[in-house]
């Protein structure tokens, strides 16, 4: 354990940070995930996928489903937003995203608390999540 | 002590919906299947057996995540890409919901957690690129092996409350990875710190790699990597790594998501069905048998992990 630094009983101040906006997004996030599915599922904007049609797409693999429904993978659903299963996306994109953005909100804590080593290990992981995150990690079967 | 109507009523509800499930109709989960009903009964079926799962997880003393990949892929007409990408959400959804709350009391260590997070996020994303790429019945027997494995882990694995680590090795020192905390139940102020840090961190490439392929979250095994070998305490090793679900699991998360493995018709329901039954399952923790639960829930893995092998050799 440091000398210069003890260990306290309270949460440290990048932590508290980390954890309001995590709340904070996650709230936020499954808000907008449940109005978007509501607004989905009872018919009030119409899906892409018609709901009498969907049990003929969720048993194919990914590649044959979004061949199959015509479909692009990546953000493309961006410019579908008009469409209620898609309108659902941007409830995920903000749960899976809110990582991102309390990693990046520490590192100026980090950095003013001399902490260099972790603050470089918080822009790692920004990196690599906004990778993940960019959809240039493409993959197939 | 005293199972009340409360909890007989939940073990019947699981046992019945354990008896649904074996039934032909989910055994052979096929599109012959779903075409056979309602649009909507395949999502409602989902939302009450999330619900169902959501109480034994917490019960059980496990993630949501590791229950629903080898459940849903094994006996529901999903297929396992689908599956997996749910399954990581719904992983995710629960660790965002705890994980502030671990934070601010301190018990969840961000200082634990960055290195390793940093480490298990990328091996999960490579996880999840591997486990997009081979073909499903390699995924599936995988997986039922891993479950199985889980069970055995499950069944054997020890806990310590707080592990003996006479000194800090020099990494985690150098990481200055260490704590304190107050036990609630003696008042008790504990004083912590890790040992064995690189070969901990080395387990989590594996750990990392294994969330990302399969979809499971990867609490079962963050918990003994944190607490057996890193000599974390209990407590801080739970919280941790519920906590770290929140970065694994969204690294992979979006490489599920930008391949297209997201139905918003399985995550919904599934997120809701999970949340409401941990809802629940807090409130059944006062008068359930944790003992009886664990062992229900370790014969419900086994049993999906041998159908997820089963199906993966075609049987």
């Amino acid at each position: 354990m440091s000398e210069k630094q003890p260990a306290m009983l309270e949460a440290s101040p990048e932590q508290v940070l980390y954890a309001r906006i995590l709340e904070i997004g996650m709230y936020l996030g499954l808000l907008v995930l449940f109005v978007t599915f509501g607004l989905y599922a009872f018919g009030i904007v119409d899906p892409y996928i018609p709901l009498d049609k969907i049990s003929n797409y969720w048993s194919m693999n990914v590649n044959d489903y979004l061949k199959h429904a015509e479909i692009k993978a990546g953000w493309a659903w961006l410019g579908m937003l008009k469409y209620g299963d898609f309108i659902n996306f941007i409830g995920v994109a903000m749960l899976a995203g809110v990582t991102i953005i309390c990693y990046a909100a520490i590192v100026p804590t980090l950095l003013k608390n001399n902490d260099k080593v972790y603050a470089i290990l918080a822009v790692l992981e920004v990196i690599i999540l906004s990778a993940a995150a960019s959809g240039i990690l493409a993959v197939g079967h | 002590m005293r199972i009340n109507g409360k909890l007989w009523a939940i073990i019947l509800i699981s046992l019945f919906s354990l008896t649904l499930m074996a039934s032909p109709a989910f055994a052979d989960g096929s599109a012959e299947a779903s075409n056979g009903h309602a649009w909507w009964f395949w999502p409602l079926v989902l939302l009450i057996v999330t619900f169902i799962m959501g109480i034994l997880a917490v019960l059980g003393g496990v993630g949501g995540g590791v229950l629903f990949v080898p459940i849903i892929s094994g006996f529901f007409p999903f297929h396992l890409d689908f599956v997996r990408g749910t399954g990581l959400l719904v992983a995710l959804c629960g660790a965002l919901a705890a994980g502030p709350g671990l934070l601010k009391m301190n018990l969840a260590s961000l200082r634990l957690a960055i290195p390793v997070a940093l480490i298990a996020s990328t091996c999960a994303i490579i996880g999840a690129m591997i486990g997009l790429a081979l073909p499903t019945n390699v995924i599936q027997i995988s997986l039922g092996i891993t479950i199985l494995g889980i069970c055995v882990l499950m069944l054997t694995a020890k806990k310590s409350t707080v592990p003996d680590v006479p000194q800090a090795d020099r990494l985690s020192s150098a990481l200055r990875i260490c704590g304190v905390y107050q036990e609630a139940s003696t008042g008790e102020i504990i004083d912590w710190k890790i040992h064995r840090t690189p070969m901990g961190l080395a387990l989590f490439i594996i750990i990392g790699l294994m969330a990302g392929m399969f979809g499971l979250g990867a609490g079962w095994a963050n918990v003994p990597a944190l607490n057996l070998l890193m000599g974390a305490p209990l407590k801080i090793s739970v919280a941790t790594s519920k906590f770290l679900l929140s970065i694994t699991d969204t690294s992979a998360a979006w490489i599920y998501m930008n391949k297209g493995c997201v139905i918003p018709m399985m995550v919904v329901p599934s997120l809701v069905g999970i949340m409401l039954g941990s809802f629940v399952g807090v409130r059944l923790l006062k008068i359930a048998k944790p003992t009886f639960i664990r062992w229900m829930v370790i014969g419900i893995l086994a049993f999906a992990g041998a159908k997820a092998l089963s199906k993966g050799l075609g049987f």
